[in-house]
C-alpha cells in the first residue's frame, strides 16, 4: 500500500519509513509560529516548566508575528505586544516582526508565505487554527494551544496523530465567477464543520493546477472550518515558481502514490459551479448566492487570511472599477506587502488602491483586523444588528464582533459586487 | 490518576464550540493569579444558549450565581466537541468549574489535544450517542480501567473508547509531566 503526501512527511518527520492513519508518531518540527494573542501565555508555560534552564529549541526557527489586535487602545492587548518585543529583545530573536517598524508584516499566516518560511516537505506548528493555510506549499502544517506550543519551543518536537487523508479533486477550468472561495465553500456545505476532523484534506486536478498561491492557500485555510488537521496540495511549477521569485530553493517534494489510501474521495466538475455563500451562523450553512440575492446589507468586508490577499483584491477591483459602492466597505490587505501592492498593481491604468478609494471604499492597515471581531475599536468590526458579507472564513455568532450581527461568507468577486448594489448579488450581474 | 471518577452529569448538544465553553471577552484573566483564574470557572459554558444548558430540559446553568465551581463534574457532550478557536482556555475553565471528565461522541482536534496536554480534564470518547440516553444531574459513573461510564440514575452502562495512545499522557496529568517521567526533558 502506498502512502499520501501527509503520510510522507510524517514518516520523514518521524525517522521512520512508513507511517499508518491512526498511529501516533513524534514530530521533528521545522517551524514554530506564534502571534499576539497565544505567544505570551505560550512563553509562560515555557518559562514555568523549563524553568530556570528554559531555552529555545533552535531561534531560527522560531517565528512571531504581531497581527491579531494591534491598532487598539485596549491596554491588555498591547501589554501583549509589549510582552512579545521584551521577549524578543532579552531572546535576540531573529525572527520577531515588530508592529511599528518596516519589518511589521500583518496576517501571520500570509507573512509565513511572504518571508519563505513554508517550505515544501516540511513541518510547521502555529499556536493559531488557521496554520493549516500553510499546507499549499506541499508541506504539513497545523494548529496547536498553549501547552503544545510551549512544548515545541523547548524541545523542538511534539506528538500527533498520523491522520487519514480525504482526497477533493477539482476537474474543469476555472469559470471567471468562481474562486477557491466558492470552492472551500461548496466542500463545507457537503462535509459540514466536522467532516475531516482529525484528517488530512487533500486538493488537487485540473483546476488547482490553474490556480496561483494566493487561491490555493483559501483553500487550505478553511480546512479548519471542516474540523482538518491539515489541508494540503502537492508542489508543482507554480509553487516552484512562487518559492524561486523569494529565493526559497533548497526544499524536498512529495506526492501521493498512486495505491495510497483515502478515507473518501470527492470529485467536482469547476464549470458546473456557482457563486456561494454560507449563510449565518455558520460556515457550513452553505447556499447558491442567487438564492440570498436581494438581502440588504450594511457592511461589506474585504481581508483577513482567507479573502485579504492580492488576488482577492484583483477579483474586487475587477468589478469595482468605475462603480460606487452603496453601503459601508472596508478593504483589509492581510499584509503590508499586499498594501504595497495595491498600489503597484493596476487594471485599465488605474491601480487597486485608486479604484477602491474611487468606488468609496475604506482602506485599512494590514491587520487580522474585524475578523475575529476584536477590542471595541477595531475598524470593521459589526455592531448591533448589522448584516455583513465577508471574505472571512467564520460567521459564528459574534465572530466579527456583535452577537446580532449576521454574518454572510463569500468570494471576494460576490462581496464586491454586494457592495455595488448594497444587497447580496451574484457577481455574474457584473462581468 | 483516579481509577474512577464519580458525580453528576451536565448534558449539553452537538458543537459545542470553545466560544460557548469560554467566550473570547473572558480571555483577558490571567491564568496564573489564583484569584483572576477564578472567573474562567464562573464564565465556563456561559454561553451555552439557556434553552440548550443542561439538557434534555434546558434551563439550567453550569454555574450558579456567584460560584466559580459547578455542582456538575462529568459533561456529556454530542459529536465535536470543543470545535473552533485553538484557546487553551476552553479545557482550563472546565477545569476550574470542576469538571473532572468530557464524555463525547467525537472531538475537534485542538480541543481534545489542550485538553490531554494540558492535563485539565478526561476526554472519552463514546461509541454511542449519549447525550439523548443520559439527563443533567444523573448519578454517573466512569471508570477508566475498563473504559465504560455507568448512570446510576438509569441503571444503564455504556462502552467508551480506550484513550488509546493518549493514555500515558493522560495517567502522568499531562504533556510535562509525561515527558519528565520518560526522561524528555
Ligand atoms: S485574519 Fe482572521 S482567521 Fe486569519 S489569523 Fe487573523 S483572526 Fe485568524
Amino acid at each position: 500500500m502506498g502512502m499520501t503526501i501527509t503520510e510522507k512527511i510524517f514518516a520523514k518527520a518521524s525517522k521512520k519509513t512508513r507511517v499508518a492513519p491512526g498511529e501516533s508518531v513524534w514530530l521533528d518540527v521545522d517551524v514554530l509560529m506564534t502571534h499576539d494573542v497565544c505567544g505570551p501565555p505560550t512563553i509562560a508555560i515555557w518559562k514555568k516548566e523549563f524553568g530556570e534552564k528554559a531555552k529555545i529549541w533552535d531561534k531560527e526557527k522560531l517565528v512571531i508575528f504581531p497581527d491579531h489586535y494591534i491598532f487598539t487602545k485596549n491596554t491588555n492587548a498591547n501589554r501583549n505586544v509589549d510582552l512579545l518585543r521584551e521577549f524578543a529583545r532579552e531572546y535576540d530573536l531573529p525572527n520577531y516582526y515588530d508592529v511599528g517598524t518596516e519589518r511589521y508584516k500583518g496576517v501571520c499566516h500570509i507573512a509565513l508565505a511572504e518571508e519563505g518560511y513554508n517550505v515544501p516537505g516540511t513541518v510547521l506548528f502555529g499556536t493559531d487554527s488557521h496554520t493549516c493555510t500553510s499546507g499549499a506549499f506541499g508541506m504539513f502544517a497545523t494548529g496547536v494551544g498553549n501547552t503544545d506550543a510551549a512544548f515545541i519551543m523547548g524541545t523542538g518536537k511534539i506528538w500527533e496523530k498520523v491522520p487519514e487523508s480525504i482526497k477533493f479533486t477539482f476537474n474543469g477550468k476555472m469559470p471567471e465567477y468562481i474562486t477557491a472561495k466558492d470552492l472551500i465553500l461548496q466542500i463545507l456545505g457537503d462535509i459540514t464543520t466536522d467532516g475531516a476532523t482529525y484528517r488530512a484534506m487533500e486538493f488537487g486536478g485540473e483546476a488547482i493546477g490553474s490556480m496561483n498561491m494566493m487561491e490555493r492557500m483559501t483553500l487550505t485555510n478553511m480546512t479548519i472550518e471542516a474540523g482538518g488537521m491539515n489541508g494540503i496540495i502537492a508542489v508543482d511549477d507554480v509553487t516552484r515558481h512562487y518559492l524561486n521569485e523569494i529565493d526559497v530553493t533548497q526544499y524536498e517534494e512529495f506526492n501521493s502514490d498512486e495505491d495510497a489510501f483515502y478515507h473518501s474521495q470527492y470529485k467536482y466538475d469547476v464549470e458546473l459551479m456557482e457563486p456561494l455563500v454560507a449563510k449565518p451562523h455558520s460556515p457550513d450553512n452553505m447556499d447558491k448566492v442567487k438564492n440570498v440575492e436581494g438581502t440588504n446589507l450594511t457592511k461589506c468586508y474585504i481581508g483577513s487570511c482567507t479573502g485579504g490577499k492580492l488576488t482577492d483584491f484583483q477579483f474586487a477591483a475587477k468589478l469595482l472599477l468605475g462603480q460606487k459602492v452603496k453601503v459601508t466597505t472596508f478593504i483589509v490587505p492581510a499584509s503590508t506587502q499586499i498594501a504595497k501592492q495595491l498600489e503597484a498593481e493596476a487594471i485599465s491604468g488605474v491601480s487597486l488602491k485608486d479604484i477602491f478609494t474611487n468606488a468609496g471604499c475604506i482602506i485599512a492597515e494590514s491587520s487580522c483586523a474585524a475578523c475575529l471581531g476584536g477590542p471595541s475599536d477595531t475598524i470593521g468590526r459589526s455592531v448591533e444588528g448589522d448584516v455583513v458579507i465577508s471574505t472571512t472564513n467564520r460567521n459564528f455568532p459574534g465572530r466579527m464582533g456583535s452577537k446580532l450581527s449576521q454574518v454572510y461568507l463569500a468570494s471576494p468577486l460576490t462581496v464586491a459586487a454586494s457592495a455595488i448594489s448594497g444587497e447580496i448579488t451574484d457577481p455574474r450581474k457584473f462581468l | 490518576m483516579e481509577k474512577k471518577i464519580i458525580g453528576k452529569a451536565y448534558v449539553l448538544g452537538d458543537n459545542i464550540d470553545t466560544d460557548q465553553i469560554i467566550p473570547a471577552e473572558h480571555l483577558v484573566y490571567s491564568t496564573s493569579d489564583p484569584e483572576e483564574l477564578k472567573k474562567y470557572g464562573h464564565f465556563a459554558l456561559s454561553s451555552v444558549p439557556i434553552e440548550q444548558a443542561g439538557l434534555p430540559f434546558g434551563g439550567k446553568p453550569f454555574i450558579d450565581g456567584d460560584n466559580h465551581k459547578s455542582k456538575f463534574n462529568i459533561i456529556v457532550g454530542g459529536s465535536n466537541f470543543g470545535c473552533g478557536s485553538s484557546r487553551e482556555h476552553a479545557p482550563l475553565s472546565l477545569q476550574v468549574a470542576g469538571v473532572k471528565a468530557v464524555v463525547a461522541e467525537s472531538y475537534a482536534r485542538i480541543f481534545y489535544r489542550n485538553s490531554v496536554d494540558g492535563g485539565f480534564v478526561i476526554p472519552f470518547e463514546s461509541s454511542s450517542k449519549l447525550n439523548d440516553k443520559i439527563k443533567t444531574g444523573d448519578d454517573v459513573e466512569v471508570d477508566l480501567e475498563s473504559s465504560k461510564i455507568t448512570n446510576h440514575s438509569s441503571g444503564e452502562t455504556y462502552r467508551l473508547r480506550p484513550l488509546g495512545s493518549v493514555y500515558d499522557i493522560v495517567k502522568s496529568g499531562g504533556l510535562f509531566n509525561y515527558a519528565r517521567e520518560n526522561n524528555m526533558i
